[in-house]
């Protein structure tokens, strides 16, 4: 592998509870995030599944420092980023950007698409110089397959894959080494997704990027992700890359989580067989001593309640089963022919 | 659940045979003040009883419109539905009286919204509102509608019907309430269930547990169910026919196994192609391009022409009829239909 660009070290973001108004006192903590490891090679997308609930977007807040980690590092290029402020951190965040799910939301209203995408050169004065900017936004809308015309226009004006594209526009314009996608497509209609997925493939090549790829799809991840991590209340349960992790799964929540997906081909659709999950995800204020998937997993035994599984390549396995899975009894799924 | 029936079922009606709804050249249109949007540009559709129709489509394509024509819950104005029919059980639904159509809505034709949350009060307990049913449609005094509550909460299976049932709709998870939505379209047993985009808003393994139940219910009580949606994966677990819908007019017609398998209508093969597939992966995924259109400058002719790679210049200037879907030797595939020029080589494409 690439060297790691981006290497997490037992990342654990913890919201507390508080009762009280003027003497606070903690009473617990929502365990968002809680013991996540894993890294991003260069130019490699790491694709991130999980339902909701399960931390996946605190992570990403979490790597982009808008949320300050309770412990772990994240180490950029081998220097930890998750204590940095001021200046140093500013400096760092350049080569981080992100792109969010809400094309609607993320954008101002009442800015220029123009201003929009020129507002990072504002704070990093140093990418594009003042008279450069207009011409920059400019090359910027041309590389995402927007008119170049169309600076002045607002984000009303237009539809929501064009929003995306600007969105991804604002995120290259510092020229990152990473971009987080938050649910990047899972707001626009399916004959759109195909082109901004298409667009995020194409400028990985041409701009060198590391992507960190989150969404709850599970056949666009695997379509655009080299490695894919799935998570499951605040861990990561398993990681491997796309062939591991689709055909080769070990862990039951990824086994389930994948049978669940429908197939958009109904041959044979009565022979499918599929894990219903019993109950719902619990909270992650409370979650479940040793393995947090043990209430809803039909393997759970004594042991799953007292000893924590580690993620770890379980050593009973061979070939493309033995990767990262956090499960004292991993083992593959035998399939039925679908 | 059968003592439910038992009890508060009326007698039924004359048997009838035909389809459960038969919707016929339906036209809905918004008048607004930018002009008029034509949202549904006669649709044709029919489920049978035991039957799923899956409507699908994109955003603006129609298909929730053409649902709550059906179910009578449009605001007249800005709606209008200047033409078409919505037959159930073979009578005018459009020109029955109020009171006749209230009758029909909730008891025969009940619908599941997407978004479970905002379709229930948050102020009442889930019991109490699910009771309502009972006593406004059948005069039930409130312990008894409250048992009948109790009762349907069982039936989807929320776990401690009983404790829970004076639960507000927050206290439960984004599945339970799409659960206790489908109790309630359930409660005076319907015919037909329109159930629009009802697992969009839930996780994939919530998603699995809750049309697993849909299903059963549907054959358990023998319903109808049109099932509107954009996932072309949950289309494939559950439809028996299947009609595509683009800027308000149904594009393609057919049965689950034909569309998957050979598509007759450019948009159609588009979504189908633009799904990942494993053999695709690290390649450019088919995109169908452009954008849909704005209701309110539809394109002439067909709505589809600017985005379709196979039109010609008939296809500017007439609007496509649905033609009937043949075999090479002539002979019609039952169900089939294709509002395209082209369908024959759209259909032996590939």
């Amino acid at each position: 592998m690439a060297e790691p660009i981006l290497e997490v070290r037992d990342l654990v973001k913890h919201y507390p509870l508080t009762q009280g108004v003027l003497f606070k006192k903690q009473v617990g903590a929502v365990k968002a995030v809680d013991g996540v490891s894993f890294t991003l090679a260069k130019g490699e997308t790491l694709g991130i599944v999980g339902e909701s609930g399960c931390g996946k977007s605190t992570l990403a807040k979490v790597l982009m420092n808008l949320e300050r980690a309770t412990a772990g590092q994240v180490l950029y290029k081998g220097e930890d980023i998750s204590r940095l402020s001021g200046a140093a951190l500013k400096a760092v965040r350049r080569n981080i950007q992100m792109v969010f799910q809400d094309p609607y939301t993320s954008l101002n209203p009442r800015m220029t698409v123009g201003d929009i995408i020129g507002e990072p050169f504002e704070i990093h004065p140093e990418v594009a110089p003042k008279g450069d900017r207009r011409k920059a936004v400019q090359d910027l809308l041309d590389v995402v397959g927007l008119n170049p015309e169309y600076i002045n226009r607002y984000p009303h004006q237009f539809s929501g894959g064009q929003r995306q594209r600007i969105g991804i526009a604002r995120g290259l314009a510092l020229k990152p080494e990473i971009i987080i996608c938050d649910e990047p497509v899972s707001a626009l209609d399916v004959s759109v997704q195909a082109q901004v997925i298409n667009l995020l493939e194409q400028l990985q090549g041409e701009f060198e990027l590391s992507y960190m790829f989150i969404a709850h799809d599970l056949s666009i991840v695997r379509h655009i992700s080299d490695r894919v991590g799935v998570m499951y209340l605040g861990r990561m349960v398993e990681i491997g890359t796309d062939a591991e992790i689709y055909e080769h799964a070990t862990h039951p929540y990824t086994q389930a989580l994948l049978s669940a997906v429908p197939v958009p081909d109904p041959t044979g659709r009565e022979g499918r067989e599929r894990i219903i999950l019993s109950g719902d995800i619990p909270s992650p204020a409370n979650p479940p001593s040793g393995c947090r998937f043990r209430t809803r997993c039909w393997k759970a035994e004594e042991r799953c309640a007292t000893e924590v599984p580690l993620l770890a390549a379980p050593t009973l396995l061979t070939g493309d089963a033995r990767h990262d899975s956090a499960c004292h009894f991993a083992a593959e799924r035998e399939v039925a022919a679908a | 659940m059968s003592t439910v029936a038992d009890q508060t079922r009326p007698a039924r009606e004359e048997p009838w045979t035909g389809p459960l709804l038969d919707v016929r050249n339906l036209h809905v249109e918004f008048r607004t003040r930018d002009g008029v949007v034509r949202a549904v540009n006669g649709v044709n559709y029919s489920v049978a009883a035991g039957e799923t129709l899956a409507v699908l489509g994109e955003s603006g394509s129609g298909k929730s419109v053409t649902a709550q024509a059906i179910m009578g819950i449009l605001d007249m104005p800005p709606a209008a539905i200047p033409e078409g029919e919505i037959l159930y059980r073979g009578r005018d639904m459009l020109k029955m009286s109020k009171e006749e159509r209230r009758k029909i809505r909730g008891q025969k034709i009940a619908m599941i919204f997407q978004d479970a949350l905002s379709s229930l009060n948050p102020v009442l307990p889930v019991g109490f509102q699910l009771g309502e049913m009972y006593r406004a449609h059948r005069g039930s005094n409130r312990k008894e509608a409250k048992a009948k509550a109790i009762e349907l909460m069982d039936r989807v299976r929320i776990p401690a019907a009983r404790e829970r049932v004076g639960d507000y709709p927050h206290q439960f998870s984004g599945g339970m309430r799409q659960r206790i939505m489908i109790a309630m379209a359930l409660a005076l047993e319907p015919d037909l269930i329109i159930a629009d985009e009802p697992t969009t808003a839930l996780d994939v393994t919530v998603q699995a547990q809750v049309m697993d139940l849909l299903a059963e219910l549907q054959a358990e009580y023998h319903m109808g169910l049109i099932l509107i949606t954009h996932d072309l994966g949950v289309v494939a677990d559950v439809a028996d026919k299947i009609a595509v819908m683009y800027a308000g007019r149904i594009v393609e017609t057919a049965p689950v196994h034909d569309l998957y398998a050979r598509p007759a209508h450019p948009y159609t093969r588009g979504l189908l192609d633009s799904i990942p597939r494993l053999d695709q992966k690290g390649q450019e995924l088919y995109a169908i391009k452009g954008l849909p259109p704005n209701l309110l400058r539809i394109p002439p002719g067909c709505a589809f022409n600017p985005r379709c790679p196979r039109a010609q210049e008939i296809c500017r200037h007439e609007v496509p009829p649905l033609a009937q879907v043949t075999e090479d030797d002539g002979t019609p595939v039952a169900g089939r239909g294709s509002a395209c020029f082209f369908w024959k080589e759209t259909l032996h494409d590939g």
